[in-house]
């Protein structure tokens, strides 16, 4: 345990000293506000609070954002060290592979959530300030804060398994962004394709809800928007966010950062320095 | 007392071709073993599988009592790889406290060990500014946490000023004193040859020679060279008292081999005021190296 939070402890210092903390967090904070303010207009139409509506453009930005700070931050910490040829001298310390990787997810993932939490509190505030009767949006912002957090490590934890099996930073920042692309831009635009060619026929009603559970970003899209008020006020492929049970969606949150995580473990294990 | 690294037939083969070939070495506690070889010839190879960081084909090899690179061996054993290379926007501080706490000792004796190594004034300074002899010295103070029993060092002076040198070998002398196995590769052979107990010579993956220095200058049977000054005048009775020897100006140059050593030292002796001065120039580990990995197939 004090391997990895000596690890975490470096990491952060790292992360601190390139900047990524600032980055993150001006980004987050820069387009939570812009969200916030450009999502002013439905509200009265809808009847409900301000924040609500905020949250529901919030989790567009959480699916999009998250997972692209996440893979920035992540592509290079196992290719990178082989870069440095930091790696050999770090295995022969004491400690299991997992630890080193443990570390440096803590670390990344406190930047995350410094990041998320300064953007999605500057979002809140603005809807406070705006709309007293916001207090009602409340938990679906704290959930939809945590669920990012838990979105980030599931990114994280892809990025690291990238990083060991490119093994060169250049190589694995071209799989950060392809998966990046492939799994929350393209995803979407293929199933919305599906189901517009299918026609209400059977791909939509069965094999639908399920590749949207499958992807970690749509999951949590569709764990917010159904467990908040909200749904109206999204369209696209969220509109299936109803059909879906809400244990389900859930489930997928929470299971998919433990299995990207045991993938880049058993990535990691098989760098030979 | 039991061996710190015992390795019997060790080989290794990577796509067909054999790194290392049944190579065996023992390596006692205290002990100061030297590494040679030209590049390529298996001593990376070697060392990273004494660390644990390749696997090997056959042979076995036990650090510390442990199999290489499992948890009890990797706590007692110390790496210097080549070439030391650490996060550039960490400080040298920063970088040596955070190997600290991986060793499971406070960060805060950081300064401490930095100063052993003579970087006290560029503790807080980012290792990207520092040089490469700086950041050789960083490596070097890593590999002195926590008392290893044996320490792994792959040409560790390279980078170094003569003086740093010195004072790296006055450290690995202490810490031999102290129990601790030492083994170190190095292209310098001049500087190994007067530090470390016994040369192992690695030639394509082959263990060429083994032993201390004056073993290794036996076996090898490398000719000694002479040098006899004459006094003036008497150059060229010399030169017929000693067929065989060359004559440039005064000096008399001859080469002969081990066991006719002394007999060449009686007849020179024997010609008692003609001579002004011997010098005797055994083989330097220089020679006995290249005879070594020549002979190996070069």
């Amino acid at each position: 345990m004090n391997r990895i939070l000596a690890t975490a402890k470096t990491e952060f210092r790292i992360a601190l000293r390139n900047r990524w903390v600032a980055i993150a967090i001006g980004l987050m904070a820069l387009f939570a506000l812009v969200l916030s303010a450009a999502g002013s207009a439905p509200t009265g139409g809808l009847g409900v609070d301000r924040l609500s509506v905020t949250v529901a453009s919030l989790t567009s930005l959480s699916v999009y954002l998250v997972p692209l700070i996440a893979l920035l931050m992540s592509f290079d910490a196992v290719a990178g060290e082989v870069e440095r040829g930091t790696l050999p001298l770090l295995l022969t310390y004491p400690g299991a592979r997992a630890e080193i990787l443990f570390g440096k997810l803590l670390a990344h993932l406190a930047v995350l959530s410094l990041a998320v939490v300064v953007g999605y509190g500057i979002a809140g505030a603005v809807a406070f300030w705006a709309d007293p009767a916001s207090a009602a949006g409340l938990p679906a912002l704290l959930r939809l804060t945590w669920t990012s957090i838990l979105l980030g490590a599931t990114f994280l934890g892809a990025g690291y398994a990238l990083s060991s099996l490119a093994r060169r930073p250049s190589g694995a920042a071209g799989l950060a962004m392809g998966l990046w692309l492939g799994a929350v831009v393209l995803y979407d635009l293929g199933l919305l394709a599906a189901v517009v060619a299918d026609g209400g026929g059977r791909f939509t009603t069965e094999f639908f809800p399920i590749a949207l559970l499958a992807n970690p970003a749509d999951a949590l899209r569709l764990f917010n928007l159904a467990a908040s008020d909200a749904a109206a006020a999204a369209a696209g492929v969220a509109g299936a966010a109803g059909s879906v049970p809400l244990w389900q969606s859930a489930l997928s949150v929470a299971l998919w950062p433990a299995l990207a995580l045991a993938l880049a473990t058993a990535a990691f294990r098989r760098v030979t320095p | 007392m039991t061996s710190t690294l015992n390795i019997s037939d060790l080989t290794k083969t990577f796509t067909g071709v054999k790194a290392l070939d049944a190579v065996s070495l023992t390596v006692a506690p205290g002990s100061r073993v030297a590494l040679l070889g030209h590049n390529g010839a298996g001593k990376s190879t070697m060392m990273k599988i004494i660390l644990g960081l390749l696997p090997f084909d056959a042979g076995t090899v036990t650090v510390c009592g442990a199999a290489p690179g499992s948890a009890e061996a990797r706590r007692q054993v110390a790496y210097l790889p080549e070439n030391a290379a650490f996060h550039p926007a960490l400080t040298g501080e920063e970088q040596i406290g955070h190997y600290l706490a991986l060793r499971g000792e406070s960060p805060k004796t950081a300064r401490a060990l930095l100063e052993r190594v003579g970087l006290h004034d560029a503790a807080r300074r980012r290792i990207g500014t520092y040089s490469k002899g700086m950041r050789q010295r960083v490596g070097l103070a890593q590999a002195l946490i926590g008392k290893p029993k044996l320490l792994v060092l792959d040409e560790p002076t390279s980078g170094l000023d003569p003086v740093s040198r010195r004072d790296f070998y006055a450290l690995l002398d202490g810490l031999a004193a102290e129990g601790a196995a030492v083994l170190l590769s190095s292209h310098a052979l001049t500087e190994v040859e007067a530090r470390t107990d016994q040369i192992v010579i690695l030639s394509n993956g082959r263990m060429a020679a083994s032993g201390t220095l004056s073993e290794l200058r036996r076996a090898a049977a490398l000719p000694v060279t002479m040098h006899v000054t004459a006094r003036n005048g008497y150059g060229s009775e010399i030169a017929d008292a000693l067929p065989g020897a060359i004559r440039v100006g005064a000096d008399l140059h001859l080469s002969c081999g081990q066991d006719e050593k002394l007999d060449i030292l009686a007849c020179v002796t024997g010609l008692g005021d003609k001579v002004a001065d011997i010098e005797m120039m055994p083989p330097s580990l220089e020679d006995i190296y290249s005879h070594f990995s020549r002979r190996d197939g070069q």
